[in-house]
């Protein structure tokens, strides 16, 4: 059907290569940072490293609380994605499979707070977060991250939960399951790949969250990895190479997830949005 | 349908009609209740304004320099991330061998914290030991430093190539899945027909993508609109606030200068843009297509 024409192929390699460097240059770029010695980022030449060192990443567990930021970032993460794939299956699998009033009106509510600019809500839920003693703890971050991620997920699940036929419901009330059962035993597993799409996308959000992160934590003990990054100290000038291996830190769990989940997090993006 | 499970239903989507009525809505209402008042919590002051903080905001020439900072990114940064990720998607849209490969590295400036982007583009951006002023010199482009995160022209600018970096996956992905769905044989029947790569472009591919870029590019617009995380880190609004977009300069009044009051006024017009940019949008996309997704 086609002929192969060296001229496009090479024109065709040359737009890929050009891309992936583009996209992935700067990311070589902050690990090749993060494992040069400091005489080396004070000179360019050289632009690769010659004597690779990882005394920025010790630099960055000594010098700071790391372990315990990286903890905090672990627990609200994947605490706000439990809280939001239990609240958000539960009110997907009514928005999918139960027929009552007002379904549209949810979903565009639901569209319409993930379209909220979080600067709008931060005065209020510092202001509610001080006054119940919730400042600099976990559940400010698990709080806040849940509610701006449920919109998603519930699109996202309801989306998936749409695929299953109906008739599997039917049919599964009629042999005696009670629409809860049918929802663990025929739903859920059904849409396994959904949920997994979901959870990818919620864990990512929470990870990344920056303004409430920032808003209500003050110390280590609730501090995330991106205020810890933003944050990060300096006596005399900024200390780029720690700063790029805190940053390698915290981008490995996403780019893993990334590399194994790309399918998922396609799907998920494109849930509800691309109908063919 | 059983009446029980209506009500069932209402039982099971309480909890996040809760969640969301308690931590986003209230907390959006609160707000305007908010920037109402001359609100300073150190001092416990409390006192009913009026609208005394919108008739400041009117006079703030920093408000009105945010706005168009605002403005001008979101409108110049979305407009990159269309035409490059409607370019990636065209690139990517046939299958061959490593598509995967090339999806996952797109994908991750999509992934990474915008933080960790903000901290990789100042240490890009470096006057005397960031790679792009070495490369820029090495090829004989510049012939000093451009100090590209201290001068007005520049810093903005550098703030919009760091979003366009960050972001255009996101596009390229979404219009990307599009093209997918628009049947092969479409193509097929154009090239048979005569059409060329340009006449296919424009007459199949672009009118199928329609809705999508709308979609791409309300979420785009809304997402450029708020920016925050990728400003606050980067430059910090600076140099002479020429990068301060309006969410950066409302966090600086609500928690440098702690003033809630106008702080909140900040947050809610900027959540009235919001607004007004979504409905543009909606009506753009018309009733049918809502229609179709919630249904």
């Amino acid at each position: 059907m086609k002929r192969a024409d060296p001229l496009k192929k090479a024109g065709f390699l040359f737009l890929l290569l050009s891309t992936a460097i583009f996209f992935l240059g700067p990311v070589v770029w902050q690990f090749m940072t993060s494992i040069k010695p400091d005489t080396e980022l004070t000179a360019l030449p050289p632009i690769f490293p010659t004597n690779p060192t990882l005394g920025h990443y010790v630099a960055v567990f000594r010098d700071q609380p790391f372990f315990r930021i990286m903890g905090n970032s672990l627990i609200v993460a994947s605490m706000t994605t439990l809280f939001c794939l239990v609240i958000g299956s539960l009110g997907a699998f009514a928005l999918a499979w139960m027929g009552f009033r007002g379904k549209g009106a949810i979903l565009g509510i639901a569209l319409a707070i993930s379209m909220f600019p979080p600067i709008a809500t931060v005065s209020p839920l510092y202001l509610i977060i001080r006054a119940l003693g919730l400042r600099d703890t976990w559940w400010a971050l698990m709080a806040t991250h849940t509610t701006f991620a449920l919109p998603l997920t519930l699109w996202i699940l309801t989306s998936f939960f749409r695929e299953i036929p109906g008739e599997l419901y039917k049919a599964a009330q009629m042999d005696g399951c009670s629409p809860l059962q049918a929802f663990y035993r025929i739903l859920l597993p059904l849409s396994a790949p959904g949920l997994g799409a979901a959870a990818i996308l919620v864990f990512i959000f929470s990870w990344n969250e920056f303004l409430f992160a920032l808003t209500f934590t003050t110390t280590e003990v609730s501090r995330t990895i991106p205020v810890g990054i933003a944050l990060f100290p300096g006596l005399h000038e900024i200390p780029y190479g720690e700063i790029a291996a805190a940053s390698m830190i915290a981008t490995l769990p996403v780019i893993l997830l990334v590399l194994f989940f790309q399918r998922r997090i396609v799907e998920g993006l494109t849930a509800g949005a691309v109908k063919g | 349908m059983r009446p029980a499970d209506r009500y069932l239903g209402y039982l099971l989507i309480s909890p996040a009609l809760l969640v969301l009525a308690a931590i986003a809505l209230f907390p959006i209402l609160a707000a305007v209740g908010l920037s109402l008042q001359r609100r300073l919590p150190i001092f416990h002051i409390a006192a009913f304004v009026g609208l005394e903080n919108y008739r400041f905001l009117m006079a703030d020439p920093r408000f009105w320099n945010s706005l168009g900072n605002t403005v001008y990114f979101t409108a110049v940064s979305v407009a990159l991330e269309l035409m490059l990720g409607l370019g990636i998607a065209l690139l990517l849209d046939r299958p061959f061998s490593g598509r995967g490969w090339m999806r996952a590295i797109i994908l991750i400036p999509w992934a990474i914290p915008t933080v960790v982007t903000a901290r990789m583009w100042e240490w890009l951006y470096n006057v005397e030991f960031g790679l792009l002023n070495h490369l820029l010199m090495a090829t004989g482009f510049v012939t000093e430093s451009v100090n590209w995160l201290g001068s007005p022209f520049w810093a903005i600018h550098s703030a919009i190539l760091m979003d366009v970096w960050k972001t255009t996956p996101f596009a390229a992905i979404l219009l990307m899945a599009g093209m997918q769905t628009i049947p092969r044989e479409l193509y097929l029947a154009a090239r048979v027909d005569g059409a060329g790569p340009w006449a296919i472009f424009w007459h199949i591919t672009l009118p199928s993508l329609k809705p999508l870029i709308l979609v791409v590019l309300l979420f785009r617009t809304l997402d450029a609109f708020r920016v925050f995380d990728a400003i606050y880190v980067l430059t910090g609004g600076g140099p002479a606030n020429t990068t301060e977009t309006i969410s950066v300069y409302a966090y600086k009044v609500l928690f440098q200068t702690l003033q809630f009051g106008y702080g909140s006024t900040l947050a809610v017009m900027t959540f009235a843009c919001v607004a007004f940019i979504s409905l543009i949008y909606l009506k753009l996309l018309g009733r049918d297509y809502w229609r179709r997704l919630v249904q």
